[in-house]
């Protein structure tokens, strides 16, 4: 099962609605070996195509380098179909590199309608698996603005000079 | 001293697990035979039958891609990294455009994709 941050899944259908109708794609990284999806990193997409993605290798580089620096793997690529269904095509398949990531993809072919589904792609073999959408706990380096007696997990109650 | 290899996680069942490991040669092709007689079947893995790299395995040595340093002639030395990563890249349409696509590219200059097995 994938669990994923609902602000996150909702940045990447943003992005996927936002360069619909090319495809969209990136990763979201996370601590090693924790299988958590952290932190959302947009990739461009270098093919700029309405039926194909593929990394800019020197953004790929540039990421990959980071996560290793920050003990982070790829939990989740992502990539956007935008007029067929959120499934593995068998260039996919073909193609699918991180045998430890979730691949997880959205269709944006129906403006109305989210359809995310979420796969391990091991050796050719696709797997689907559930999302479970997390409510996320409270980002402590955001501004908040609780009410006195609210109870989140973390509380900024004011700016701290930044 | 000698050349730091970074493995990404889908070849490391060829180097027992190793994420990094060590090589020598002048060129990246020399680099690759090295380590294939000690890690057999990598290379395999990086270089096609006619000998090219493989258009969807991105090599880079330090921070260059090695399709701008020449590919498989690309200089190597000492002290150098060389990072492999395979290509992050799908898309919904099918195989046999993806093939098209492919050859096309293949004609240009670059090379067919990674098959597996």
């Amino acid at each position: 099962m994938l669990s994923i941050d609902r602000a996150i899944r909702d940045a990447i259908v943003a992005h996927a609605r936002r360069d619909h109708p090319d495809e969209a794609c990136g990763v979201v990284a996370g601590p090693v070996g924790s299988d958590r999806p952290t932190r959302h990193i947009p990739m461009d997409n270098a093919a700029r195509s309405m039926t194909f993605y593929e990394f800019d290798s020197m953004e790929h580089l540039r990421v990959w380098r980071e996560m290793d620096d920050r003990d982070e793997e790829p939990v989740v690529i992502y990539h956007s179909h935008t007029a067929t269904e959120a499934y593995p095509s068998r260039t996919d398949v073909s193609f699918a590199g991180e045998p430890g990531a979730h691949y997880l993809l959205v269709s944006t072919r129906d403006p109305d309608d989210e359809e995310i589904r979420s796969f391990r792609i091991v050796d050719g073999v696709v797997t689907e698996e559930p999302v479970e959408i997390v409510e996320a706990a409270v980002d402590p380096h955001a501004v908040q603005s609780y009410m006195f007696g609210q109870s989140p997990t973390t509380v900024d109650y004011e700016c701290s000079g930044r | 001293m000698a050349i730091e290899v970074r493995i990404p996680t889908i070849l490391r069942s060829y180097t027992g697990g190793a994420k990094i490991v060590e090589g020598a040669g002048d060129t990246l092709a020399e680099l690759l035979s090295n380590l294939d007689s000690n890690h057999a079947g990598l290379r395999g893995r990086l270089v096609t039958d006619e000998g090219a790299l493989h258009r969807f395995v991105n090599v880079y040595v330090n921070d260059e891609d090695v399709r701008f340093l020449g590919a498989l002639d690309a200089k190597v030395s000492d002290g150098d990294t060389v990072t492999i990563l395979p290509a992050v890249a799908g898309g919904a349409f099918g195989f046999a455009a993806a093939a098209a696509i492919i050859s096309h590219s293949a004609a240009a200059g670059r090379r067919a994709p990674v098959t597996t097995r």
